[in-house]
């Protein structure tokens, strides 16, 4: 250990060190004081934003290889990072209001990015492990975070035992992997496929099983059942911020562990992809149409989102389409994060105690009495369904676009026409915000409005420098040992 | 490669096996007619009394839980102390950060009033 | 950026993004912070925000007197796949820099005066609170002229033409829920927009066919490869230019989208003035002067654009003869105007074209301000009298008269306009007119004719539309107690008509500043000798209409409003059918309007109602049922949950096993 390998960890460094400060600190501050700790919170995630940055460009490996530095895992640590200051911007009002603002929400959302950061530059599977698991728990407390309503301890619960669940399975790939290659860590793993001592079937089996555990975290079907019950229960902030920021970690490690270890494993592991891909974005959508209730719709819309992303990582063993199926996808995480945020934005404004305010009814008239709010969600679910001028459409496009280039003409329709579905009960939302006559009740919040103008602007302006937004991506490269 | 797990593989098979002839046995041959008192809960020879779900103050678990925690803390501990000179200055600050890590636990654990019993 | 490095080489170019961003920040402020600005704020905040972009416009003249071979202001990659590219890009040469001139100058004329004049418009049609929107509109259309103009390739071009397109939609039916039965306004919107979406189609069938022929849509790379298509594949750059011309009919009013322009003054008066003189109807025109290149090497196209033109001119003037109304009389005549300038840039003479172009936004933005001051002065006179409770009309020029004394300013900067295009020397229109003519003379001499013939009707029907409103005696008593408007309003008639007076001069005989500014942009200008023969006729033409007209309605002025027009008894019939506009808009009413009703209507009842919503609604039924039926799964406990994951687990393990 030197020098030079925490600099490569700075940004995770930093975060956990920040996270113990503040849990000090939370301890001997008066329970009114803890605006605090909001602002202390946002001032760390930015210095750990300015850290990660100022990393870009950087690449190689530290802890005797145990930790990559990459582009890659540059631009998804900034990710996280931008995901939980939007996260605190939503929770900053709504934790007060909802008489849940306890100091170690703050501690336990750095704990929570600190753990995505270091599963995104993780190089060895047993700090994937620990990484998955260090990211997890603070998540399932944070879900049950509303306590003591029920439906909040609920959703942790079940969070916690599936997630435990998942695990169990990741850890079995990992001892399979283990079992195959007789090296956890990923640059011997490789090593040991590319001289071909490998155990084939093993491997295989091991692949599969990891790709069970993350396809948990990312909530594929037929694993995403958690989601609907956790999105729901969960604190809103707190479901925006799983929704983005986990689903992103998830597809980070998906994206590393498989492109790197088992591009050798693609005829047998392609066609597994192309049933979960495609499975995931029909039941996605087709569930979130039969939805009354907000949270429980954008759940379904974050599974049917997975789903397209999925899309995108079927061709993951083509050498040649490897690359754009890379830049795709995070390009569509940031077009999904910014939209996404951006609804979980207005869902957090219009939601009231005892999770009243909730369903779609309470949408109506929304559109001409608070014609910005209105405005916002109206480009939120015009970018979710995919409509030109939004950064949904280029997100989608890329994403269809890689598929089509890989030959998956069939996972491309599949995409289109569930596309299809989902305008229903996007629209449905504007619908009813614009056509129906309602007095909805919307709390009034800076940080909120910030957020949900924001990410809006975000979402149409960028939409106009596409070509721009594809080549940032495109150079976040994975570092291959 | 895969022989060398054959063994595991035929124990399994074995435990599988002699489990399943049990149940299964059992299920054909044995005459099956309950009675409550057969189909009360079995407690080593106590007649069993209350409900069976009966609340436990949290606090054990608090308890339970720390104790765990800083128990497993001296396992880590007993081994970096027995490679302590090998490991050097190094080793010596990896463990610092350890510890100061788990005193933070210690600290807010403490302060929240989760050491008190009352 | 993957912008290919240009120099720029005159650090003055470097503003031309101004000529769009400056009327944007305009829009943004208005409509951002505007709400609780006073209508000056608002209205001078607009104002200046043209003003801003007519000054970066003759910053960039002044960089052109340096280096006139111009420039490509690059600003961003707008879209980039595979080989098709498309740079948003600022041209500066001198031909678009004209164009900014005329867009921004006479445009920040029309924004000062209607500060003036949507203030009391609002409040004579009852909504203040669109003042701030109706200065939006003016701002978001200029900026879109904008982009059309300074555009470096057709996409770009055809981006602004859509966006001039939306804001006359937009400010046409500014008044949308007046007018004839309460949608008359929002009829003649509509009217404007799908007769513009017609031109529109012909024009995006061009570019489709020019990206396919020449492999780009900027402009450099088309013009470049004209002549060589022209030998390869004659035939397709007939296609294309033929179906530009389409769009051009459409945006510009000729023969036979020209229908929707006179309607088109259902919008405020200023809306008309900034229609007719400095925006949209000059896109066409500026679009065939542009693409030279490609006319030049088709004569049919060249032919064709040249006789719509005339007949245009032609066409229109007559029906400008027997209205009644003092703004459709304009519109008519610019209508006509236009057909002179369509011809022009038709048979080779951009230059003659273009300058006309300018000359008669002087003076037709003038003459539609001054009749928007004239429509005031009647309003006020209006409720001054005893019978403000009768409806009255006021812009029916029957119910005039007599307004020189009440009216004086108004007065003579309107007679300026009505000389300047009657084409009397030496007002602008004279000159601009006459080359015009000269160039028709040498190449077209059937055309010259129509043309002539036109510009004798031209200066009958302004003849006849002066003694009209200002000669004789008031015909009613708003026109009785009509007062002249006030300084912001006819400040800039006093500015354009000194322009109207003077404006000849910069392509004036001798002078031919206008034709050596272009020649650097054009390169194919022609220099059409100055003809005393044509000058002469060309004026003795202006001098007899307006004879007629005096001999006609001056002598013996209009003694009430009911009475007969002296044309009318002298030509019984025909002008009955210059009255009804020849029936146009009845004859394409049968013949294309009903017809596409009836195959709508029978479309929408059984194949949409019956065929396509039946399979829409009975797929949107079975996803719904699917989904209940799925929803079962979803049940809350975590033991099923584990269960479906542990199923799907062992699915994928059956099938590496069993594939």
């Amino acid at each position: 250990m030197s020098l030079s390998d925490l600099m490569m960890v700075l940004p995770i460094a930093f975060t956990l060190v920040w996270a113990l400060v503040l849990l000090l600190i939370d301890l001997w501050l008066p329970r009114e004081r803890q605006g605090i700790l909001a602002l202390l919170t946002a001032l760390g995630l930015a210095v750990a934003l300015g850290l990660d940055l100022a990393q870009s460009g950087r690449s190689g490996s530290a802890f005797r290889d145990m930790v990559v530095l990459d582009n890659f895992a540059v631009f998804l640590n900034a990710l996280y990072l931008i995901s939980g200051l939007i996260a605190l911007a939503l929770g900053y009002d709504y934790l007060k209001r909802m008489e849940m603002e306890r100091g170690e929400f703050y501690a336990l959302l750095l704990f929570s990015i600190a753990g995505m950061m270091l599963l995104t530059q993780a190089n060895h599977l047993i700090l994937v492990f620990l990484a998955l698991e260090f990211l997890s728990i603070p998540l399932y407390v944070l879900a049950g975070f509303a306590r003591p309503r029920l439906e909040s301890e609920e959703a942790a619960l079940k969070y916690f035992l599936l997630g435990a669940f998942s695990s169990a399975f990741v850890l079995y790939g990992i001892a399979l992997v283990f079992g195959a290659t007789a090296n956890a860590s990923l640059t011997g793993v490789i090593e040991a496929v590319r001289s071909g001592s490998a155990e084939v079937g093993f491997l295989t089996a091991g692949a599969v099983m990891l790709l069970v555990g993350f396809g948990f975290k990312v909530a594929a079907v037929p694993f995403h059942e958690w989601a609907p019950d956790v999105y729901q229960g969960s604190p809103t902030p707190v479901t925006g911020f799983m929704a983005v920021a986990t689903k992103a970690a998830g597809f980070a490690v998906l994206m590393r562990i498989f492109l790197n270890l088992f591009p050798g494993l693609a005829t047998s592991l392609t066609p597994i992809f192309w049933g979960i891909a495609a499975l995931t974005m029909i039941v996605g959508n087709l569930l979130a149409l039969a939805q009354s209730n907000i949270k429980r719709l954008l759940a379904y819309s974050s599974i049917a989102n997975a789903g397209y992303l999925l899309m995108a990582f079927v061709p993951y063993g083509n050498a040649q389409v490897a690359g754009q199926a890379i830049s795709s996808m995070l390009f569509y995480l940031l077009a999904y994060g910014l939209t996404t945020f951006g609804a979980w934005a207005v869902v957090v404004a219009l939601e009231q105690a005892e999770g009243r305010g909730l369903t779609l009814e309470d949408y109506a008239g929304l559109g001409p009495k608070y014609p910005w709010l209105g405005v916002t969600m109206l480009i939120f679910m015009l970018s979710l369904t995919g409509v030109p001028l939004t950064l949904g459409f280029w997100g989608k496009f890329f994403l269809f676009r890689t598929a089509v280039a890989a030959g998956y003409v069939d996972l491309a329709i599949i995409g289109l026409l569930t596309s299809v579905i989902s305008a229903y009960y996007y629209l449905r939302i504007v619908v009813i915000m614009y056509m129906r006559a309602g007095e909805p009740r919307v709390r009034r919040d800076g940080w909120l409005n910030l957020v949900a103008i924001g990410t809006a602007a975000a979402v149409v302006l960028l939409s106009v420098v596409p070509v721009q937004m594809l080549e940032l991506t495109a150079r976040a490269v994975l570092h291959l040992p | 490669m895969l022989q060398d797990y054959l063994p595991l593989f035929v124990i399994l098979v074995v435990g599988f096996a002699v489990a399943l002839i049990a149940v299964l046995l059992g299920m054909l041959f044995g005459p099956r007619r309950p009675t409550p008192r057969k189909a009360a809960p079995y407690e080593s020879g106590i007649v069993p009394y209350g409900p069976g779900r009966r609340r436990m103050s949290i606090r054990f678990y608090l308890v339970a839980v720390l104790f765990i925690l800083f128990d497993v803390e001296v396992v880590f501990v007993i081994f970096w102390a027995a490679a302590a000179r090998q490991l050097g200055w190094l080793g010596f600050l990896a463990m610092l950060v350890f510890l100061i890590v788990l005193e933070v636990a210690h600290v807010y654990a403490w302060k929240k009033g989760a050491l008190e019993w009352d | 950026m993957h912008m290919e490095v240009m120099s720029v080489t005159e650090p003055l170019f470097r503003l031309a993004p101004g000529v769009v961003f400056l009327p944007v920040a305009g829009i943004l402020l208005n409509l951002l912070l505007g709400e609780r600005w006073s209508e000056k704020v608002v209205g001078w905040i607009a104002s200046l925000a043209t003003v801003g972009a007519f000054g970066v416009a003759v910053a960039l003249a002044v960089g052109l007197s340096r280096h006139p071979e111009g420039a490509v202001v690059p600003l961003l990659t707008w879209i980039h796949i595979g080989d098709f590219r498309v740079d948003w890009a600022f041209r500066v040469d001198t031909l678009s820099v004209v164009m900014m001139l005329v867009v921004a100058g006479v445009g920040a004329l029309i924004h000062i005066y209607s500060i003036g004049y949507m203030h009391e418009d609002v409040r004579h049609n009852g909504d203040p609170r669109r003042f701030r929107r109706f200065f939006v509109f003016l701002n978001l259309f200029i900026a879109a002229m904008m982009i059309l103009v300074s555009a470096n390739n057709f996409l770009m071009l055809f981006v602004g033409w859509e966006g001039v397109g939306l804001c006359s939609y937009l400010l046409i039916g500014f008044w949308f829920e007046k007018g004839a039965g309460g949608i008359g306004n929002a009829l003649a919107a509509k009217k404007a927009f799908v007769v513009n979406r017609i031109g529109d189609f012909g024009l995006l069938i061009a570019l489709f066919l020019i990206f396919v022929n020449f492999g780009s849509l900027d402009f450099d790379a088309v013009f470049g490869q004209a002549s060589h298509l022209a030998q390869v594949a004659p035939g397709v750059l007939t296609a294309i230019t033929l179906f530009m011309l389409l769009g051009v009919t459409g945006k510009s009013a000729q023969i036979p989208l020209y229908v929707w322009l006179p309607d088109a003054m259902a919008g405020p008066t200023p809306v008309s003035a900034l229609i007719h003189a400095a925006t949209m109807v000059t896109a066409g025109v500026y679009l065939v002067a542009r693409s030279q290149a490609l006319y030049l090497e088709v004569p049919l196209a060249q032919s064709t654009v040249t006789w719509v033109g005339g007949l245009t001119a032609l066409l229109a003037a007559t029906i400008a003869l027997g209205q009644y109304d003092i703004k459709r009389v304009l519109a008519y005549s610019t209508i006509s105007q236009l057909g002179f300038m369509v011809a022009a840039v038709g048979m080779g003479a951009a230059v003659a074209g273009m300058f006309h172009l300018v000359t008669h936004a002087f003076f037709k933005a003038l003459l539609f301000l001054s009749a928007g001051s004239v429509i005031l002065g009647m309003e006020r006179g209006h409720e001054a009298g005893h019978h403000h409770q009768v409806e009255l009309d006021p812009q029916d020029m029957r119910y005039m008269g007599g307004l020189r004394q009440r009216m004086p300013l108004t007065f003579w900067v309107y007679l300026i306009g009505a000389l300047a295009l009657a084409g009397v020397a030496p007002l602008a229109g004279f000159f601009s007119k006459d080359e015009i003519l000269a160039a028709a003379n040498l190449k077209f001499p059937a055309v010259f004719g129509i043309l002539l013939f036109s510009a004798l009707l031209t200066a009958l029907y302004m003849g006849r539309q002066l003694a009209l409103v200002f000669f004789g005696s008031p015909r009613s008593e708003a026109a009785e107690k009509a007062t002249e408007s006030a300084p912001i309003v006819t400040a800039p008639l006093v500015v354009l008509a000194g322009l109207s007076v003077v404006g000849g001069l910069i392509n004036a005989p001798g002078i031919y500043a206008l034709e050596h500014w272009l020649e650097h942009t054009l390169h194919t200008v022609e220099a059409i000798p100055f003809q005393w023969t044509i000058a002469a006729s060309s004026l003795a033409v202006a001098l007899i209409g307006l004879g007629l007209a005096w001999w006609l309605y001056g002598q013996r002025p209009l003694p009430s409003p009911r009475e007969t027009d002296p044309l009318a008894r002298l030509l019984d019939g025909v002008y009955h059918a210059l009255e009804r506009k020849w029936w146009v808009d009845e004859i394409y009413h049968a013949l294309f309007v009903r017809p596409y009703q009836v195959l709508a209507q029978g479309l929408a009842q059984a194949v949409d109602l019956g065929v396509i919503d039946g399979i829409v609604n009975g797929v949107g039924q079975l996803a719904r049922q699917i989904a209940l039926w799925w929803r079962k799964w979803q049940n809350g406990y975590v033991r099923s949950y584990a269960l479906t994951f542990v199923v799907g687990v062992v699915l994928i393990v059956a099938y590496l096993l069993l594939r």
